[in-house]
């Protein structure tokens, strides 16, 4: 049997992005598989008795390390921020290739707590800060130094005793290039540094609570329980930054959602699935229902959706049990089909996202697939023609013809960058200044634009000259050639529109990421949970893949 | 030092803001990160352009012809680049291109270069003493090596090259007689046993 792919005009919906969760393909796990036979290391650990100082650590295999340098500052708590306007943070990190000397060291002792106003260098690979949850970080101190181990229904609540604001990459303020270590095989996966990043930094939270605790009553405190520390992870605030990156870099977007997709293809063309399989499925599915309602927030929109999420997978789970039986023909085909008429959205990519946990067979080849040399599609084939090019618009983009941009709620909204942080920003055009400088991220608004002047342009004209007259429109002939080859490359819905929610947009990356928990404090910007319950770095070399519903 | 990352974004807005349209503009962040990939001063270039621009005129040049002629000003070397990269495979067959007057001739190299990759054909460009050979978007060789590139060039001669040998027949034969001294003669029983097909290919 044949499963086609999913209709990207259906998948590419921001409230369909917007419901997707982690899965075996995110990249934190992938990260963690690439890395589990690396040798990890604290190689320094220079803090005070107030934990404030200088660590490092580090992941080596044969020549290869990347090191990790954590400096931690005292702020006080007015200066502490997670918004980007901030200049301060609890602690500042770097992730550095190779073993840093001490002139690099100091050097970045400089730099790096400056963050975006500080210059690293092309020996820097990734740049972060991170906030202490001062709550958790001094309960779980006063705890230790008692010889107690902290309230566990305030770290559950918590999930983190570090969030960070940002984790920059790929050549920001001076990083390293993507292009200079492109052809490593261990990063061969998106953001995998920035993962190792965020991974050794969650480990500094651990040792650095365990060093506070221990300076405050060395007689009687105690370490942090591993097992305590595994069921926590790394927050992070996020804003809209994110957001503009998937509409920038659209064959990337494609080569993730696709990954998916062909995962999912293949598992419904299964025709008979095994015990163990049928076993590793409803074990993660079960016990990931612990993650659901274990998930706090205030945001009434998200809990709603987790509402409906949790009513959905009861559904689901009776429909599995009773009604249910793995013995036939092409059972995840069955099952999915029963979702996509019975469940809502959330709960449809929720179980999506279960069905790849047995299948690492289907699921291993596709990680290597999920970058992109975006360079190579960079150039328009300008030899095509305005027909060409009207045809693919019209099979590409079906939905987004149909939006009249004439009504101001479908063009309500402009993307922007602010003059005082460079940092994307969204704001009503008919309300504020600025849309003069609008962003390029109005793509439906603009394929739009180009299909009317494609309507009136003649069949045969080639692109080259129809660009002569319409070097405005360049950006989208630019888009609508890369959809003709990756056609989930595109959000099929109007980002600057009256209804959009970015938080959606943030969401569909940081489910690629691996996060969890997602708690929206408003459209624009939300909480995440990322590596909790992961394996600790001592527990690398062999550690259950199910880690994520498991703990 | 500055990553290419942030040479490639901060031109793309800088070329935005001094005019050009978003999709251009990104074309441009791509070529001065190109340029000084390729050991070019195409951020001094690029700034000196957009210093000059507000008060000086220059002419757009949309269609490429075999010769290009400008009464009065000098032709963008963006507009010029944009459009040669997008007519190079209509303009190919000129086989030499010409220009007599380009500002910022340096500009236009980048998407002259990938014009080359494009049709698999070397480009040379020459101008007074200067010249630039352009290999399929893989570098630029050039006889002005960390010296500053003029900002105006007359009479610009642009050559597609044809995908030739540059080296005698006779200089081929004799390397090639030097790596055969690699191979092993073969005797009647390596002849039998060493390769991978029968003696006998008719059954």
């Amino acid at each position: 049997m044949q499963v086609q792919l999913r209709d990207p005009n259906i998948i590419m919906k921001l409230s369909r992005l917007g419901s997707f969760h982690q899965s075996r393909l995110s990249f934190l796990r992938s990260f963690l598989d690439e890395f589990k036979d690396w040798e990890y290391k604290n190689d320094l650990f220079d803090l005070d008795e107030n934990g404030f100082g200088t660590a490092i650590y580090s992941f080596k295999k044969k020549e290869r390390v990347y090191s990790l340098i954590c400096f931690a500052n005292k702020i006080s708590d007015e200066e502490r921020s997670d918004r980007v306007i901030a200049t301060k943070w609890d602690a500042a990190f770097t992730l550095h290739d190779g073993i840093p000397s001490k002139r690099d060291i100091e050097r970045l002792k400089n730099e790096v707590p400056k963050q975006e106003v500080g210059r690293l260098s092309y020996k820097e690979l990734t740049l972060s800060r991170a906030n202490k949850s001062v709550r958790v970080f001094n309960h779980v101190v006063e705890s230790l130094s008692k010889g107690q181990q902290p309230d566990l229904d305030l770290l559950s609540k918590v999930g983190y005793l570090y969030r960070t604001t940002a984790v920059y990459g790929s050549g920001k303020f001076g990083l390293a290039d993507r292009f200079r270590i492109k052809n490593r095989e261990e990063i061969n996966g998106p953001f995998r540094l920035e993962m190792m990043l965020v991974y050794l930094v969650r480990q500094f939270t651990f040792d650095q609570v365990n060093h506070v605790a221990k300076f405050k009553n060395p007689k009687t405190a105690v370490k942090l329980d591993s097992s305590i520390c595994k069921n926590l992870g790394i927050g992070n605030s996020t804003g809209l930054g994110m957001a503009p990156f998937i509409v920038n870099h659209p064959t990337l977007l494609n080569n993730w959602i696709m990954s998916r997709e062909i995962a999912l293809k293949e598992i419904r063309e299964i025709k008979k699935v095994n015990e163990n399989e049928i076993k590793i499925f409803n074990n993660s599915l079960k016990n990931s229902i612990k993650n659901i309602t274990t998930w706090n927030t205030d945001s009434e929109y998200q809990l709603k959706k987790i509402k409906s999420l949790l009513d959905n997978i009861q559904k689901f789970l009776i429909f599995i049990e009773k009604e249910f039986n793995f013995e036939i023909e092409y059972p995840f085909n069955e099952m999915y089909l029963w979702l996509e008429k019975n469940s809502c959205e959330e709960c449809t990519e929720y179980v999506v996202s279960m069905m790849l946990e047995p299948f690492d067979r289907i699921v291993k080849p596709l990680i290597s697939k999920m970058s992109s040399d975006e360079d190579q599609y960079f150039t328009i084939p300008t030899y095509r023609t305005v027909e060409d090019l009207r045809n693919i618009i019209e099979k590409r983009y079906p939905d987004i013809l149909k939006i009249n941009f004439e009504k101001k709620e479908n063009n309500k909204n402009f993307w922007f960058i602010s003059k005082n942080k460079e940092e994307p920003r969204y704001a009503d055009r008919f309300e504020e200044n600025g849309s003069e400088l609008e962003q390029p991220l109005a793509i439906a608004r603009d394929i739009k634009k180009l299909y009317e002047v494609l309507l009136v342009s003649k069949n045969s004209l080639t692109i080259d000259k129809f660009l002569i007259e319409n070097s405005d429109l360049r950006h989208v002939v630019r888009r609508a050639f890369i959809i003709e080859k990756f056609p989930y490359s595109e959000i099929q819905d109007n980002t600057i529109g009256e209804e959009v929610i970015p938080i959606d947009m943030l969401r569909l990356k940081l489910s690629f990421f691996g996060a969890l928990k997602f708690d929206p404090r408003s459209d624009k910007w939300l909480r995440i949970c990322m590596f909790q319950g992961a394996p600790l770095p001592i527990d690398l070399k062999n550690f259950d893949q199910q880690w994520v519903y498991n703990s | 030092m500055k990553s290419l990352s942030e040479i490639d974004t901060t031109s793309k807005r800088a070329s935005r803001a001094a005019g050009f349209s978003w999709g251009v503009s990104e074309e441009i962040g791509k070529s001065i990160r190109l340029l000084e990939l390729f050991g070019f001063q195409g951020v001094k270039t690029l700034n000196q352009y957009y210093e000059t621009k507000p008060n000086q005129k220059f002419e757009n040049l949309n269609l490429i012809n075999e010769k290009n002629i400008s009464e009065n000003n000098s032709f963008c070397p963006i507009t010029l680049g944009v459009n040669f990269l997008d007519q190079i495979r209509s303009i190919e067959k000129f086989k030499v291109i010409t220009f007599n007057k380009v500002a910022f001739p340096l500009l236009m190299l980048p998407f002259l270069s990938r014009s080359s990759e494009i049709i698999g054909k070397k480009i040379n460009v020459k101008f007074d003493q200067i010249e630039f050979l352009l290999n399929l978007n893989v570098n630029i060789s050039s006889n002005i090596l960390n010296q500053s590139c003029p900002i105006s060039a007359e009479n610009i001669v642009v050559s597609i090259l044809e995908n030739e040998d540059n080296f005698s027949e006779q200089e081929w034969k004799s390397l090639y007689k030097l790596s055969e001294d690699t191979f092993v003669e073969e005797t009647d029983s390596l002849k039998e046993g060493a390769a991978g097909a029968g003696l006998t290919d008719n059954d």
